[in-house]
Protein backbone atom coordinates (compact mmCIF):
# COMPACT_ATOMS: atom_id res chain seq x y z
CA UNK A 1 0.00 0.00 0.00
CA UNK A 2 2.64 1.93 0.57
CA UNK A 3 1.12 5.08 0.49
CA UNK A 4 2.46 5.86 3.49
CA UNK A 5 6.07 4.84 2.46
CA UNK A 6 7.62 7.82 1.77
CA UNK A 7 6.31 9.38 4.65
CA UNK A 8 7.75 9.45 8.11
CA UNK A 9 6.78 11.66 11.26
CA UNK A 10 7.99 14.77 13.45
CA UNK A 11 10.13 12.90 15.95
CA UNK A 12 7.98 12.10 19.51
CA UNK A 13 8.84 14.63 21.94
CA UNK A 14 9.92 12.76 24.91
CA UNK A 15 10.60 15.65 27.33
CA UNK A 16 6.78 16.77 26.77
CA UNK A 17 5.16 13.19 27.36
CA UNK A 18 5.09 11.63 30.65
CA UNK A 19 8.22 9.76 31.60
CA UNK A 20 8.13 6.18 31.98
CA UNK A 21 9.44 5.88 35.20
CA UNK A 22 7.33 8.92 37.49
CA UNK A 23 6.99 7.61 41.13
CA UNK A 24 4.44 9.93 41.88
CA UNK A 25 2.31 7.24 40.10
CA UNK A 26 3.18 4.19 41.71
CA UNK A 27 2.42 1.49 39.28
CA UNK A 28 5.49 3.18 36.80
CA UNK A 29 8.07 2.43 39.00
CA UNK A 30 8.33 -1.43 38.49
CA UNK A 31 7.06 -1.09 34.69
CA UNK A 32 9.25 1.25 33.41
CA UNK A 33 11.88 0.60 31.15
CA UNK A 34 15.86 1.08 32.97
CA UNK A 35 17.37 1.16 29.40
CA UNK A 36 17.37 3.80 26.94
CA UNK A 37 14.80 3.70 24.03
CA UNK A 38 16.84 2.31 21.19
CA UNK A 39 16.32 5.35 18.55
CA UNK A 40 15.82 3.96 15.05
CA UNK A 41 17.45 7.34 12.38
CA UNK A 42 15.56 5.72 9.61
CA UNK A 43 12.06 4.52 10.60
CA UNK A 44 11.18 1.62 7.98
CA UNK A 45 7.46 0.72 6.61
CA UNK A 46 7.09 -0.97 9.18
CA UNK A 47 7.07 2.16 11.27
CA UNK A 48 5.59 3.96 9.02
CA UNK A 49 2.86 2.34 7.68
CA UNK A 50 0.09 1.40 9.43
CA UNK A 51 -3.83 0.04 9.40
CA UNK A 52 -6.71 1.83 7.43
CA UNK A 53 -10.10 1.36 9.46
CA UNK A 54 -12.36 2.37 6.77
CA UNK A 55 -13.74 -1.25 6.22
CA UNK A 56 -14.02 -2.07 9.67
CA UNK A 57 -17.83 -2.29 9.95
CA UNK A 58 -19.75 -0.39 13.06
CA UNK A 59 -22.81 -0.69 13.95
CA UNK A 60 -25.21 2.40 14.35
CA UNK A 61 -24.98 3.28 18.18
CA UNK A 62 -21.28 2.76 18.02
CA UNK A 63 -20.73 6.59 19.10
CA UNK A 64 -23.44 7.21 21.25
CA UNK A 65 -23.24 6.25 24.80
CA UNK A 66 -26.43 7.01 25.51
CA UNK A 67 -28.14 4.40 23.62
CA UNK A 68 -25.18 1.98 22.92
CA UNK A 69 -25.79 -0.75 26.14
CA UNK A 70 -29.72 -0.05 26.14
CA UNK A 71 -31.35 -3.07 25.76
CA UNK A 72 -33.85 -2.14 22.96
CA UNK A 73 -32.30 1.17 21.40
CA UNK A 74 -35.88 1.58 19.63
CA UNK A 75 -37.37 2.34 23.17
CA UNK A 76 -39.11 5.75 23.54
CA UNK A 77 -38.49 8.81 25.59
CA UNK A 78 -36.11 8.40 28.58
CA UNK A 79 -37.09 4.54 28.95
CA UNK A 80 -33.82 2.98 29.63
CA UNK A 81 -31.05 6.05 28.99
CA UNK A 82 -28.31 6.44 31.07
CA UNK A 83 -28.20 8.84 34.20
CA UNK A 84 -26.07 11.43 34.47
CA UNK A 85 -25.04 14.64 32.89
CA UNK A 86 -25.64 14.28 28.97
CA UNK A 87 -22.86 15.26 27.24
CA UNK A 88 -21.49 15.98 23.17
CA UNK A 89 -18.01 15.13 23.55
CA UNK A 90 -16.60 16.04 20.10
CA UNK A 91 -13.58 17.87 18.21
CA UNK A 92 -10.99 17.40 15.45
CA UNK A 93 -8.21 14.96 15.13
CA UNK A 94 -5.25 16.80 13.52
CA UNK A 95 -1.60 16.58 12.76
CA UNK A 96 1.33 18.59 14.09
CA UNK A 97 0.97 21.15 11.02
CA UNK A 98 -2.91 21.43 11.49
CA UNK A 99 -3.53 19.17 8.68
CA UNK A 100 -7.03 17.27 9.37
CA UNK A 101 -6.59 13.45 10.10
CA UNK A 102 -9.47 11.99 8.21
CA UNK A 103 -10.97 8.38 8.58
CA UNK A 104 -9.42 7.64 11.39
CA UNK A 105 -10.48 5.39 14.57
CA UNK A 106 -10.87 7.39 17.58
CA UNK A 107 -12.12 4.89 20.05
CA UNK A 108 -13.11 5.84 23.87
CA UNK A 109 -13.75 4.48 27.36
CA UNK A 110 -15.30 5.93 30.57
CA UNK A 111 -16.44 5.49 34.00
CA UNK A 112 -20.28 5.51 34.41
CA UNK A 113 -22.14 8.98 36.13
CA UNK A 114 -20.80 7.59 39.45
CA UNK A 115 -17.29 6.81 38.67
CA UNK A 116 -18.13 2.90 38.52
CA UNK A 117 -16.39 0.82 35.35
CA UNK A 118 -18.15 -2.06 33.31
CA UNK A 119 -15.38 -3.86 34.25
CA UNK A 120 -15.01 -7.51 35.69
CA UNK A 121 -12.19 -6.18 37.86
CA UNK A 122 -13.56 -2.94 39.27
CA UNK A 123 -15.11 -3.44 42.69
CA UNK A 124 -15.67 0.40 43.88
CA UNK A 125 -18.88 0.39 45.67
CA UNK A 126 -20.80 3.12 42.85
CA UNK A 127 -23.52 0.55 41.92
CA UNK A 128 -23.11 -0.11 38.09
CA UNK A 129 -25.75 2.04 35.46
CA UNK A 130 -27.50 -0.88 34.49
CA UNK A 131 -28.28 1.21 30.77
CA UNK A 132 -24.32 2.21 30.50
CA UNK A 133 -21.48 0.36 29.14
CA UNK A 134 -19.08 2.71 28.53
CA UNK A 135 -17.62 2.72 25.51
CA UNK A 136 -17.31 4.29 22.10
CA UNK A 137 -16.25 4.50 18.38
CA UNK A 138 -15.94 5.76 15.39
CA UNK A 139 -14.08 7.38 12.83
CA UNK A 140 -13.30 10.84 11.79
CA UNK A 141 -15.36 12.62 9.07
CA UNK A 142 -13.24 14.07 5.75
CA UNK A 143 -12.08 16.85 7.93
CA UNK A 144 -10.99 14.96 10.88
CA UNK A 145 -13.86 15.65 13.03
CA UNK A 146 -15.16 12.77 15.24
CA UNK A 147 -18.42 13.26 18.09
CA UNK A 148 -19.87 10.89 20.72
CA UNK A 149 -22.40 11.18 22.63
CA UNK A 150 -22.25 10.09 26.78
CA UNK A 151 -22.77 11.08 30.27
CA UNK A 152 -20.17 12.84 31.91
CA UNK A 153 -18.26 9.98 34.02
CA UNK A 154 -17.61 10.58 37.61
CA UNK A 155 -14.24 10.64 39.42
CA UNK A 156 -13.40 7.90 41.56
CA UNK A 157 -10.60 6.89 44.32
CA UNK A 158 -8.00 4.39 43.59
CA UNK A 159 -5.20 3.34 45.44
CA UNK A 160 -1.99 5.11 44.91
CA UNK A 161 -1.55 7.71 47.89
CA UNK A 162 -3.81 6.71 50.71
CA UNK A 163 -6.65 9.03 49.39
CA UNK A 164 -6.18 9.58 45.67
CA UNK A 165 -8.76 10.67 43.12
CA UNK A 166 -9.32 10.39 39.59
CA UNK A 167 -11.01 13.47 37.96
CA UNK A 168 -13.54 13.15 35.67
CA UNK A 169 -11.55 11.77 32.50
CA UNK A 170 -12.58 9.60 28.87
CA UNK A 171 -10.05 7.87 28.23
CA UNK A 172 -9.40 8.22 24.41
CA UNK A 173 -7.13 6.21 21.42
CA UNK A 174 -6.48 7.55 18.24
CA UNK A 175 -4.78 5.41 15.43
CA UNK A 176 -3.97 8.17 12.81
CA UNK A 177 -2.01 7.47 9.87
CA UNK A 178 0.67 5.10 11.22
CA UNK A 179 1.72 3.12 14.07
CA UNK A 180 3.86 6.05 14.78
CA UNK A 181 0.81 8.71 15.75
CA UNK A 182 -0.27 5.91 17.76
CA UNK A 183 -1.85 7.70 20.50
CA UNK A 184 -3.82 7.00 23.84
CA UNK A 185 -4.81 9.42 26.05
CA UNK A 186 -7.57 10.55 28.48
CA UNK A 187 -9.80 13.80 28.16
CA UNK A 188 -10.35 15.91 31.49
CA UNK A 189 -12.79 18.61 32.15
CA UNK A 190 -12.31 22.11 32.12
CA UNK A 191 -12.66 23.31 35.59
CA UNK A 192 -12.73 20.29 37.67
CA UNK A 193 -10.86 20.79 40.86
CA UNK A 194 -8.73 17.12 40.97
CA UNK A 195 -6.97 17.74 37.05
CA UNK A 196 -3.99 19.25 39.37
CA UNK A 197 -4.35 16.73 42.21
CA UNK A 198 -4.17 13.73 40.25
CA UNK A 199 -0.50 11.67 40.52
CA UNK A 200 -1.29 10.73 36.40
CA UNK A 201 -2.17 13.85 35.53
CA UNK A 202 1.30 14.90 37.28
CA UNK A 203 3.18 12.43 35.18
CA UNK A 204 3.36 15.35 32.76
CA UNK A 205 6.07 17.67 33.62
CA UNK A 206 4.83 20.88 31.69
CA UNK A 207 1.96 22.61 32.29
CA UNK A 208 0.95 23.38 29.15
CA UNK A 209 1.15 19.69 28.24
CA UNK A 210 -1.65 18.84 30.46
CA UNK A 211 -3.48 21.93 28.68
CA UNK A 212 -3.74 19.76 25.93
CA UNK A 213 -6.13 16.92 27.51
CA UNK A 214 -8.45 19.34 28.46
CA UNK A 215 -12.22 19.03 26.67
CA UNK A 216 -13.07 23.07 27.23
CA UNK A 217 -16.94 23.43 27.68
CA UNK A 218 -18.33 24.98 24.29
CA UNK A 219 -21.90 26.80 24.63
CA UNK A 220 -22.02 27.33 21.30
CA UNK A 221 -22.30 23.49 20.41
CA UNK A 222 -24.21 22.65 23.13
CA UNK A 223 -28.10 21.66 22.52
CA UNK A 224 -30.90 23.70 24.37
CA UNK A 225 -32.71 21.45 26.85
CA UNK A 226 -30.43 18.69 25.54
CA UNK A 227 -27.35 18.41 26.46
CA UNK A 228 -23.64 20.24 27.21
CA UNK A 229 -20.99 20.27 24.60
CA UNK A 230 -17.07 19.29 25.36
CA UNK A 231 -14.78 20.22 22.62
CA UNK A 232 -11.63 17.85 22.78
CA UNK A 233 -9.10 18.18 19.48
CA UNK A 234 -6.25 15.58 18.99
CA UNK A 235 -3.02 16.52 17.36
CA UNK A 236 -0.85 13.36 16.61
CA UNK A 237 2.62 13.32 15.36
CA UNK A 238 3.01 15.84 11.71
CA UNK A 239 3.47 14.16 8.85
CA UNK A 240 6.52 14.72 6.81
CA UNK A 241 7.27 14.01 3.07
CA UNK A 242 10.41 12.32 2.24
CA UNK A 243 11.33 13.14 -1.45
CA UNK A 244 15.21 11.59 -0.96
CA UNK A 245 15.14 8.17 -0.03
CA UNK A 246 18.23 7.33 -0.40
CA UNK A 247 21.55 9.22 0.19
CA UNK A 248 24.30 7.79 -1.17
CA UNK B 1 12.27 37.16 20.36
CA UNK B 2 12.63 35.88 17.16
CA UNK B 3 10.79 36.88 13.99
CA UNK B 4 8.18 34.75 12.59
CA UNK B 5 10.06 33.61 9.80
CA UNK B 6 13.89 32.48 11.50
CA UNK B 7 12.30 30.82 14.58
CA UNK B 8 13.31 27.09 14.41
CA UNK B 9 10.79 24.41 12.82
CA UNK B 10 9.82 22.97 15.98
CA UNK B 11 8.32 25.94 17.37
CA UNK B 12 5.97 26.57 14.88
CA UNK B 13 4.88 23.13 14.96
CA UNK B 14 1.76 21.93 17.06
CA UNK B 15 2.41 20.25 20.18
CA UNK B 16 1.29 16.77 20.25
CA UNK B 17 -1.45 15.63 22.75
CA UNK B 18 0.27 14.08 25.81
CA UNK B 19 0.21 10.69 26.27
CA UNK B 20 -1.66 9.14 29.18
CA UNK B 21 -1.42 5.55 30.74
CA UNK B 22 -4.47 3.01 28.95
CA UNK B 23 -4.64 2.21 32.49
CA UNK B 24 -6.52 -0.72 34.11
CA UNK B 25 -9.91 -0.98 32.33
CA UNK B 26 -8.50 -0.78 28.64
CA UNK B 27 -9.95 -3.65 27.54
CA UNK B 28 -13.66 -1.55 28.14
CA UNK B 29 -12.50 0.19 25.49
CA UNK B 30 -9.76 -1.94 23.30
CA UNK B 31 -10.92 -5.57 24.11
CA UNK B 32 -14.44 -5.82 25.51
CA UNK B 33 -14.75 -9.67 25.63
CA UNK B 34 -12.04 -9.29 28.19
CA UNK B 35 -13.79 -6.66 30.43
CA UNK B 36 -17.20 -8.80 29.69
CA UNK B 37 -19.06 -6.35 27.69
CA UNK B 38 -21.11 -7.67 24.34
CA UNK B 39 -19.30 -7.66 21.01
CA UNK B 40 -20.67 -4.95 18.62
CA UNK B 41 -20.85 -5.75 15.12
CA UNK B 42 -16.98 -5.92 13.76
CA UNK B 43 -13.96 -6.32 16.72
CA UNK B 44 -10.58 -5.50 16.34
CA UNK B 45 -8.90 -9.22 17.98
CA UNK B 46 -5.99 -11.87 17.73
CA UNK B 47 -6.80 -13.62 14.81
CA UNK B 48 -4.85 -12.03 11.88
CA UNK B 49 -4.94 -14.93 9.88
CA UNK B 50 -7.83 -17.11 8.42
CA UNK B 51 -7.57 -20.44 7.45
CA UNK B 52 -7.33 -19.14 3.63
CA UNK B 53 -4.25 -17.02 4.42
CA UNK B 54 -1.27 -17.79 2.73
CA UNK B 55 1.54 -19.05 4.16
CA UNK B 56 2.60 -20.69 7.57
CA UNK B 57 0.21 -20.60 10.02
CA UNK B 58 1.96 -20.07 13.30
CA UNK B 59 0.70 -19.08 17.40
CA UNK B 60 2.57 -16.19 19.10
CA UNK B 61 2.90 -16.21 22.82
CA UNK B 62 3.68 -14.75 25.82
CA UNK B 63 3.68 -12.84 28.80
CA UNK B 64 4.66 -9.51 30.07
CA UNK B 65 6.90 -8.75 32.89
CA UNK B 66 7.42 -6.38 35.23
CA UNK B 67 10.66 -5.34 37.03
CA UNK B 68 10.09 -7.26 40.42
CA UNK B 69 9.56 -10.51 37.67
CA UNK B 70 5.92 -10.58 38.13
CA UNK B 71 3.75 -11.18 34.92
CA UNK B 72 1.92 -8.50 34.70
CA UNK B 73 -2.06 -9.63 33.89
CA UNK B 74 -3.78 -6.27 32.46
CA UNK B 75 -1.84 -5.86 29.54
CA UNK B 76 -2.68 -4.99 25.61
CA UNK B 77 -0.77 -5.86 22.98
CA UNK B 78 -1.19 -4.23 19.59
CA UNK B 79 0.31 -6.42 16.47
CA UNK B 80 1.25 -5.01 13.31
CA UNK B 81 2.68 -7.25 10.78
CA UNK B 82 3.35 -8.20 7.00
CA UNK B 83 2.43 -10.86 5.28
CA UNK B 84 4.19 -14.45 4.17
CA UNK B 85 5.04 -12.21 1.00
CA UNK B 86 6.74 -9.67 3.10
CA UNK B 87 3.66 -7.02 2.46
CA UNK B 88 1.48 -4.85 4.89
CA UNK B 89 -1.89 -5.31 4.49
CA UNK B 90 -2.66 -2.04 5.55
CA UNK B 91 -6.50 -1.75 4.74
CA UNK B 92 -8.06 -3.70 7.90
CA UNK B 93 -11.16 -5.72 6.56
CA UNK B 94 -12.22 -8.88 8.60
CA UNK B 95 -13.53 -10.32 5.47
CA UNK B 96 -10.18 -10.88 4.17
CA UNK B 97 -8.09 -13.51 4.92
CA UNK B 98 -5.08 -11.87 6.55
CA UNK B 99 -4.94 -8.45 8.30
CA UNK B 100 -1.76 -6.98 9.42
CA UNK B 101 -3.12 -5.48 12.58
CA UNK B 102 -4.71 -7.36 15.71
CA UNK B 103 -4.83 -6.66 19.67
CA UNK B 104 -4.68 -9.46 22.83
CA UNK B 105 -4.80 -8.94 26.04
CA UNK B 106 -2.55 -10.39 28.94
CA UNK B 107 -5.37 -11.09 31.62
CA UNK B 108 -6.00 -12.91 34.71
CA UNK B 109 -8.16 -15.09 33.18
CA UNK B 110 -5.07 -16.38 31.12
CA UNK B 111 -2.79 -16.46 33.76
CA UNK B 112 -1.50 -13.01 31.95
CA UNK B 113 -0.22 -15.31 28.63
CA UNK B 114 -1.60 -13.47 25.12
CA UNK B 115 -1.30 -15.04 21.91
CA UNK B 116 -2.15 -13.93 18.27
CA UNK B 117 -3.06 -16.42 15.60
CA UNK B 118 -1.45 -15.20 12.45
CA UNK B 119 0.97 -16.23 9.63
CA UNK B 120 4.73 -16.29 9.57
CA UNK B 121 5.54 -12.73 8.12
CA UNK B 122 8.15 -12.44 5.58
CA UNK B 123 10.82 -11.09 5.15
CA UNK B 124 10.15 -6.78 4.38
CA UNK B 125 12.00 -5.36 1.61
CA UNK B 126 13.85 -1.79 2.25
CA UNK B 127 14.45 0.89 -0.36
CA UNK B 128 18.14 0.05 -0.81
CA UNK B 129 16.93 -3.28 -1.66
CA UNK B 130 18.12 -4.46 1.96
CA UNK B 131 15.66 -7.07 3.72
CA UNK B 132 14.42 -6.76 7.00
CA UNK B 133 14.58 -9.85 8.88
CA UNK B 134 10.52 -11.43 9.26
CA UNK B 135 9.52 -9.45 12.45
CA UNK B 136 5.85 -8.53 14.44
CA UNK B 137 5.78 -5.14 15.46
CA UNK B 138 4.27 -5.00 19.01
CA UNK B 139 2.95 -2.15 21.07
CA UNK B 140 2.17 -2.76 25.47
CA UNK B 141 -0.47 -0.66 26.45
CA UNK B 142 -0.81 -0.63 30.59
CA UNK B 143 -1.51 0.40 33.87
CA UNK B 144 1.38 2.10 35.14
CA UNK B 145 2.76 2.24 31.56
CA UNK B 146 2.30 6.32 30.25
CA UNK B 147 3.70 5.64 26.86
CA UNK B 148 2.82 2.82 25.04
CA UNK B 149 5.96 0.83 24.17
CA UNK B 150 7.68 -0.53 20.75
CA UNK B 151 9.36 -3.75 20.24
CA UNK B 152 9.72 -6.22 17.19
CA UNK B 153 9.28 -10.06 18.11
CA UNK B 154 11.94 -11.46 15.64
CA UNK B 155 12.24 -15.51 14.75
CA UNK B 156 14.84 -17.60 16.40
CA UNK B 157 14.45 -20.09 12.97
CA UNK B 158 15.89 -17.20 10.84
CA UNK B 159 19.32 -16.95 12.32
CA UNK B 160 20.87 -15.79 8.41
CA UNK B 161 17.77 -13.20 8.09
CA UNK B 162 18.79 -11.53 11.68
CA UNK B 163 22.30 -11.62 11.52
CA UNK B 164 21.44 -9.69 8.60
CA UNK B 165 18.60 -7.48 9.66
CA UNK B 166 19.53 -3.24 9.63
CA UNK B 167 17.12 -2.75 12.08
CA UNK B 168 17.95 -5.63 14.66
CA UNK B 169 21.75 -4.58 14.11
CA UNK B 170 20.96 -0.83 15.39
CA UNK B 171 20.57 -3.01 18.70
CA UNK B 172 24.13 -2.53 20.03
CA UNK B 173 24.52 -4.80 22.12
CA UNK B 174 24.29 -8.61 21.56
CA UNK B 175 22.57 -9.43 24.53
CA UNK B 176 20.11 -7.05 24.10
CA UNK B 177 19.30 -8.13 20.64
CA UNK B 178 18.41 -11.90 21.93
CA UNK B 179 15.46 -10.17 23.54
CA UNK B 180 14.01 -9.68 20.49
CA UNK B 181 14.33 -13.41 19.22
CA UNK B 182 11.40 -15.37 20.22
CA UNK B 183 11.60 -19.10 20.47
CA UNK B 184 10.15 -21.33 18.73
CA UNK B 185 8.35 -24.41 20.81
CA UNK B 186 6.42 -27.54 19.37
CA UNK B 187 2.91 -28.09 20.13
CA UNK B 188 1.52 -30.36 18.24
CA UNK B 189 0.52 -29.25 15.05
CA UNK B 190 0.55 -25.98 15.69
CA UNK B 191 3.93 -24.24 15.63
CA UNK B 192 4.45 -21.80 18.54
CA UNK B 193 6.81 -19.45 18.97
CA UNK B 194 6.97 -17.78 22.35
CA UNK B 195 7.79 -14.16 23.08
CA UNK B 196 8.19 -12.88 26.90
CA UNK B 197 8.48 -8.88 27.27
CA UNK B 198 10.40 -8.01 30.34
CA UNK B 199 9.80 -4.07 31.18
CA UNK B 200 12.38 -3.81 33.47
CA UNK B 201 15.69 -5.33 35.35
CA UNK B 202 17.50 -8.36 33.65
CA UNK B 203 16.95 -9.37 30.49
CA UNK B 204 14.77 -6.42 29.82
CA UNK B 205 13.44 -5.86 26.06
CA UNK B 206 14.86 -3.74 24.25
CA UNK B 207 12.17 -1.37 22.96
CA UNK B 208 12.37 1.06 20.35
CA UNK B 209 11.39 5.07 19.76
CA UNK B 210 10.41 5.85 16.34
FE1 LIG C 1 -9.99 5.66 34.11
Amino acid sequence: MPSNDNKHYVPRDRNWHPPAHAPGYKTTVARSPRQALVSLLSPTVSERAGPDFTRLRMGPHDNDLLLNFREDPALAGSAGLPIGERVIMFGRVVDQFGKPVPHTLVEMWQANAGGRYRHKKDRYLAPLDPNFGGVGRCLTDESGWYRFRTVKPGPYPWPNDVNSWRPAHIHVSVMGPSISTRLVTQMYFEGDPLIPLCPIVNTLRDPEAVETMIGRLDMANSRSMDCLAYRFDLVVRGELQTYFENQG
Amino acid sequence: MHQPNTRPLTQSLLKETASQTAGPYVHIGLALDIAGLPPREEEIWNRLASDDARGERIELVGRVIDGNGDTVRDALLEAWQADADGEYQCRFDLQAPFNSFGRTAATVENDGEWTFSTVKPGAVALPDGRKMAPHVNLAVFARGVNVQLHTRLYFDDERDANDACPILNSVESPTRRRTLIAIREEAGEQRRYRFDIRLQGEGETVFFDF
